[in-house]
């Protein structure tokens, strides 16, 4: 049995390493309030931007566009939101794993990265990155996302990348949290949607026609994408974190009072011991 | 007397910008600037950097509107944009130095500065200041 003191030496860095577990977890808390306002803020923005682009398409058949139909190259171009810090359980493997094993050739895959622990797995998984804009998530802004967008789009119109994919983590609610691969170009015709719409949108008219209107909105629509991917992301990792913690402080206080429970029994066989060898001194004497 | 007001609505990526019933609105598009009262036809356009004016009961507000679409519709018209700043959020030093920066970059047009970025953005400045000085 490990003596009293090495028990005691361990309870305390345990607890240390407890209170470090439980004032993270609050500040993600508090983190996650904040982020998730931001996304909630953001939402009628994006639902507009894809109720216009659907819009759009569902009036524009045969249409020839690159856009729609797509450029000539085998290449891939994925851009991947992480977070720049550990200790958020499995967040940031998750993307990275959900990027592994979508079925791409590593060495036909471009990477625009966002977020250094996804961008180190990838490295690893062979893939290249074309862009790094780590320090984007630490505070996502549009403009951010505009610059990304408009990186990739040149990439895609010049023929680098032949179809544009977004892997981030979708914030469902504060526990759940899904790793999403989303086709971003070419833009896919909605086919069922002809018919769905609502009346008032079948009179739309487009200035300019609606194939320069196509040219202007897609990136505006890529762009509000990767912010809102940005800022999911955001929350899901304060979730994440929050949730990681949590468990870390719960498994922490389980450790605490097993030691403890431990430690007592040491002290008590000691005291025993102790008891045992007086006695027995006494009996020696007389 | 018919109601001649119409749902105004402007948001953008981080808040709702506005919202009330007005009389009229105004700003920029890719083919001019146009005005819109109430019944007008359903249409969406495509923002250009210019002035957004917004007439309500014979007062009018301005702010710097430079990108995002518009979807108007008989008695709403929504406004999507993407940057849009009232003028006590334009920062007029700035905007000046990124007028002149620009204007230079037209003139003198140097190796691998791409012209269309530079008016775009020559007329992101020169709205930004016209709305200043309103």
């Amino acid at each position: 049995m490990a003596s009293m003191r090495d028990i005691k030496r361990r309870k305390t860095s345990i607890q240390s390493t407890q209170q470090i577990t439980k004032a993270m977890k609050l500040v993600s808390t508090v983190k996650l309030q904040r982020a998730k306002g931001r996304a909630e803020n953001a939402k009628p923005y994006f639902d507009s931007v894809y109720q216009t682009v659907t819009s759009v398409l569902s009036k524009t058949k045969g249409i020839t566009h690159p856009f729609v139909t797509g450029v000539d190259s085998d290449r891939v171009g994925i851009i991947v939101i992480t977070s720049n810090r550990g200790l958020a359980g499995g967040y940031n493997s998750n993307i990275v794993r959900l990027v592994r094993d979508a079925g791409f050739d590593p060495s036909k895959t471009d990477i625009y990265n966002i977020g250094r622990k996804g961008r180190d797995g990838l490295v690893r998984g062979g893939f290249r990155i074309a862009g790094d804009y780590s320090d984007f998530i630490d505070a996502p802004a549009y403009p951010d996302a505009m610059m990304i967008g408009a990186k990739a789009l040149e990439d895609y119109t010049s023929g680098k990348i032949g179809c544009l994919y977004l892997a981030y983590t979708r914030f469902k609610n504060t526990v759940v949290h899904e790793p999403t691969l989303l086709k971003l170009l070419p833009v896919d015709v909605p086919e069922e949607d002809v018919n769905a719409e609502p009346s008032s949108k079948a009179v739309m008219n487009f200035e300019p026609e609606e194939e320069d209107a196509l040219e202007l909105i897609v990136p505006k629509y890529v762009n509000s994408l990767i912010y809102g991917g940005m800022i999911e992301a955001v929350a899901s990792e304060n979730g994440a974190r929050m949730q990681a913690m949590d468990s870390a402080t719960s498994n922490a206080e389980d450790m605490i009072s097993k030691l403890s429970l431990q430690y007592n029994r040491a002290r008590q066989g000691a005291i025993t011991q102790e008891l045992t060898e007086i006695i027995a001194g006494a009996n020696a004497i007389s | 007397m018919e109601d001649t007001r119409f749902r105004l609505k402007i948001i953008t990526p981080d808040r709702e910008f506005y919202e009330n019933d007005v009389d009229m609105v105004e700003f920029n598009t890719y083919e001019g600037e146009v005005g819109i009262y109430r019944g007008h036809i359903p249409m969406s356009m495509v923002i250009s950097p210019g002035i957004l004016t917004i007439t309500n009961d014979g007062e009018s507000l301005n702010a710097a509107l430079h990108a995002g679409f518009v979807e108007v519709l008989p008695d709403k018209v929504t406004i999507l944009a993407e940057i849009v700043e009232w003028p006590g959020e334009i920062d007029e030093d700035r905007a000046k130095a990124a007028r002149e920066r620009a204007e230079a970059r037209i003139k003198e047009q140097p190796e691998g500065v791409d012209v269309a970025r530079a008016e775009l953005a020559l007329r992101k400045a020169i709205a930004r200041i016209n709305v200043v000085g309103k």
